[in-house]
């Protein structure tokens, strides 16, 4: 992936970006799909549509094909979707009307940061169902047109939502800026809301969601191979520490389910995060279980639909109903936890069969989840470290210098800001942080979430993801960083690409893969490697005996 | 284009007052009727558009958080930023509403080579809040045009608006800081070509006629004096239901007035509307406790899920080999 990217582009050509907008007036939509490959995502397979009832569409298309295959009755569609959803929320309802078009978002988004792309300004992106929404609902936008920014629905209009909505990570920087909290987030997820009920939807969201649905996890294995990995892991674990671990799954009557996305146990460098929770739950003796059946903490709904999210998070109260758990704690994710802080307790009914979450270890009540009985883990690791509950060696981490990459779900739908710092400065010797503009509430998206992460779209996503690069390259010159820590599957699997082109020799990990490298574990051998299996610094010359 | 046509629009706005003025009958239609239809407009415009709003729920619970979540005991929270509390939400839409807390954060990012650096922007903060306020001030000031004796809080702020004692009439700050951070929104909207692009009617044509309105206010004044009495005995009229269409005051009064009327009447149906959009902004007037506390969604629906047991049924045989737990055997 990162290497057929180095070969297409190069960054000196991607950072020549011309910021002035073009002289024709913004409300002709113009899309030309065949010269903008790279920046757009193909379309959802039918058989994905089907297994999830959703509507598909006449024709098997590519974006970059004249027909798209829509319903005879599109338009009525999309119009009476969108009426009906400003009945249903009144965010989207506010944000139409109360806009003043300053551009104080203009410049926070990172594709139009990486693109010049006037429409990938937060403003304009909104613009352009606004326009739809003033011709429809506003007496000046159905006289004035196009001077009041109004214009008529049509299927141009269609294909430019659907190049610039799938080219919006629903990361929410924007709305920390603007003055009225309009959140671009909000408009995407309801406007691809609307372009699915016309069949448009892309490949890399509707399949991972029927897998999901189907097996419990994104990438479609099937239970057995769930286990198989784990157990592969646990045994990897021993290899690397000395140490043999249980890994529980399906266990019933557990304390805790314990909810990680599926890519932890499949993907590098995810899978080192994973020994990390091995080492962790073992050290401390948790009794806890994973599941199969709700295998995935990332909801790929929350890419497609509200109701999307709904059927898959429904699986996670489920299963800790029927395994009996007291209560839920949730791996390293990022719109995962979008979901399960801000969603799962409206969308679910009460888990009144749960307790609220009190860690076994140190008695802490977590009592800001006590509704849904949710917790992060890092909210989990910071009591243990805080208690004295684990014995650390941070020279374990000595041969690296990490930076940390906030996720853009859990900074800024949640505000899990210091507890991953606090495990960071308890965990390494040499953490460094990237510019103030671009961490905590500010950070910047890999640009490659909700549902971008895919191949197809490299372009754009090198594009978007240029403004964390640019600042992953400064902490690599100025204080030797060598390696992007992060709490998020999507960010994981993404910014290897991204540090290869923007700031080649930069890794990507976890914190809980920092956690496992300095945790001391009851009888373990001398460490001499961390979970990577690389020497740790000082022991490099054991490595070569 | 949208711009010509915006200032086509103050023109034709200006004209109609211009040559009314001295058209008998004119008067009472500008001095009486079109103000009170303009005030109704308003009234029940702004009342319907809030209604209109209000009448949609807020399904999720989805504040923007700023900050620290609340979270452990020993990690201090920003309570505004990311607030967890009712309290903390009235804090924080306060710090919004009157320091335009969000807007204070903007930065300018730039691009240098490969590198984006980003530097501070207080401009347009700046110049918004020295507009918004000095708008407020101004319409206080008016007051004294409406009641009589002229409200203790009405002479106070006059008299701190009139401070420094420069030049005869008093310059009041506001009158000059108005125009200032006016041309500026102006200006910037003007040459930001990025601004330029996405602005349309809607945007020229308030900040024209505020533009309008501040200046025949400070024509009359300071350079060309009206017949201040008749004005405000049109004022208070008006205000007591009983109003006395005054003669032969000058026309410039009449289209202050009347551009006056056409933002009271246009306000509820254009973005000006932000002033009560921004109380009912669900990512900010809502607390980030949504764990602790369940937000309910009036409309929640079932959908269809994937239950366990139809998960089991499908991999039952391969669960069974892979030696792992089942519901039923």
């Amino acid at each position: 992936m990162s290497s057929s990217a180095e070969v297409k582009f190069k960054p000196e050509e991607i950072a020549r970006i011309d910021y002035s907008p073009p002289s024709e007036h913004w409300t002709d939509p113009q899309i030309d799909f065949e010269a903008k490959r790279g920046n757009w995502c193909y379309s959802g397979v039918h058989k994905s549509l089907k297994y999830l009832d959703l509507p598909v569409p006449k024709t098997k298309f590519a974006p970059n094909d004249q027909d798209w295959g829509l319903p005879e009755n599109w338009k009525e569609i999309i119009l009476e979707g969108l009426r009906k959803r400003l009945d249903r929320f009144r965010s989207l309802k506010v944000f139409m009307d109360i806009c003043v078009r300053c551009g104080a978002c203009a410049d926070k988004c990172h594709f139009f940061i990486g693109s010049g792309d006037p429409k990938n300004m937060p403003v304009m992106r909104a613009e352009l169902l606004r326009s739809i929404y003033r011709k429809e609902y506003t007496t000046a936008g159905k006289i004035m047109g196009k001077m009041v920014g109004a214009r008529d629905l049509t299927i141009d209009v269609l294909k430019e939502w659907y190049y610039y909505f799938y080219q919006c990570t629903e990361c929410r920087r924007c709305s920390v800026f603007c003055p009225y909290g309009i959140d671009t987030a909000e408009i995407t997820m309801l406007v691809r809301e609307l372009l699915a009920e016309v069949g448009m939807s892309i490949d890399w969201i509707v399949t991972p969601v029927a897998n999901s649905f189907r097996t419990g996890n994104h990438l479609g294995i099937q239970p057995h191979g769930v286990k198989d990995s784990l157990e592969f892991a646990a045994d990897d674990f021993e290899e690397i520490t000395g140490i043999k671990i249980d890994v529980p799954i399906n266990k019933k009557g557990a304390e805790v389910l314990f909810i990680a996305p599926s890519a932890d146990y499949f993907a590098e460098p995810h899978y080192y995060t994973l020994l990390g929770y091995f080492a962790l739950f073992h050290e401390i003796g948790l009794d806890y279980t994973w599941s199969t059946y709700a295998s995935e903490g990332g909801n790929f709904g929350l890419f497609h639909s509200h109701d999307m999210i709904k059927r898959l998070n429904a699986k996670t109260y489920a299963e800790a109903k029927r395994l009996g758990v007291k209560w839920i704690l949730g791996g390293e994710c990022g719109h995962m936890w979008r979901v399960y802080h801000q969603y799962m307790s409206t969308m679910q009914d009460e888990p009144s069969f749960l307790e609220v979450p009190k860690s076994p270890i140190t008695g802490t009540v977590f009592d800001h989840a006590r509704a849904t009985k949710m917790v992060h883990l890092a909210e989990f690791t910071a009591d243990l470290i805080r208690h004295g509950k684990i014995k650390l060696d941070p020279s374990r981490n000595d041969h690296w210098t990490p930076t940390y990459h906030d996720s853009c779900n859990p900074a800024r739908a949640m505000g899990l800001l210091e507890e991953p710092r606090y495990i960071l400065q308890n965990v390494c010797n040499n953490f460094v942080e990237m510019p103030e503009n671009t961490i905590r509430e500010n950070t910047f998206c890999c640009g490659s979430g909700a549902g971008l992460g895919t191949d197809e779209n490299m372009e754009m996503r090198l594009r978007g993801g240029m403004p964390r690069g640019s600042a992953v390259r400064y902490v690599q010159e100025n204080n030797d960083a060598n390696i992007l820590l992060c709490m998020c599957a999507i960010d994981k699997a993404t910014l290897p690409a991204l540090c290869d082109f923007w700031a080649p020799g930069v890794e990507v990990g976890g914190v809980h893969e920092m956690v496992g490298n300095a945790l001391i574990m009851t009888g373990e051998p001398e460490r001499k490697t961390d979970l990577r299996g690389q020497p740790l610094k000082g022991k490099e010359e054991v490595e070569n005996e | 284009m949208s711009l010509w046509f915006s200032i086509f629009l103050l023109i034709v706005l200006i004209a109609i007052p211009l040559i009314g003025a001295s058209i008998p009958g004119f008067p009472l239609l500008l001095g009486v009727i079109i103000p009170y239809a303009a005030i109704a407009i308003f009234l029940v415009g702004f009342v319907m558009r809030i209604i209109g709003w209000a009448k949609s729920p807020v399904p999720f619970r989805i504040p923007t958080t700023s900050g620290q979540e609340k979270s452990l005991d020993w990690i201090k929270y920003a309570k505004y930023d990311n607030p967890h509390t009712f309290w903390g939400v009235v804090v924080r839409m306060a710090l919004e509403i009157f320091f335009f807390r969000s807007l204070f954060r903007n930065t300018k990012a730039e691009l240098r080579g490969q590198k984006i650096v980003y530097g501070s922007n207080k401009y347009l903060w700046a110049a918004g809040l020295a507009f918004h306020y000095s708008f407020l001030v101004i319409f206080i000031r008016h007051f004294k045009y409406f009641v009589e004796p002229i409200p203790g809080f009405v002479s106070l702020i006059q008299f701190f608006d009139g401070f420094f004692q420069v030049g005869l009439p008093i310059l009041y700050l506001t009158d000059a800081l108005i125009v200032a951070a006016l041309g500026f929104l102006l200006l910037r909207r003007l040459l930001d070509s990025r601004l330029r692009h996405l602005s349309h009617a809607a945007d020229w044509f308030p900040l024209l006629l505020i533009l309008g309105i501040a200046s025949t206010g400070i024509l009359m004044r300071y350079f060309i004096k009206i017949d201040v009495v008749s004005a405000k005995e049109l004022g208070t009229g008006l205000l007591s239901f009983s109003p006395v269409v005054p003669i032969g005051v000058n026309p410039l009064f009449y289209i202050h007035l009347f551009l006056v009327c056409t933002l009271i009447a246009m306000f509820p149906f254009s973005k000006l509307m932000h002033l009560g959009g921004i109380f009912l902004s669900p990512t900010r007037n809502l607390a980030n406790n949504n764990r602790a506390v369940r937000h309910v969604n009036p409309w929640n629906y079932d959908v269809k899920v994937h239950t366990y047991e139809e998960y089991e049924d499908e991999f039952r045989d391969v669960m069974k080999a892979a030696d792992m737990p089942l519901d039923k055997e």
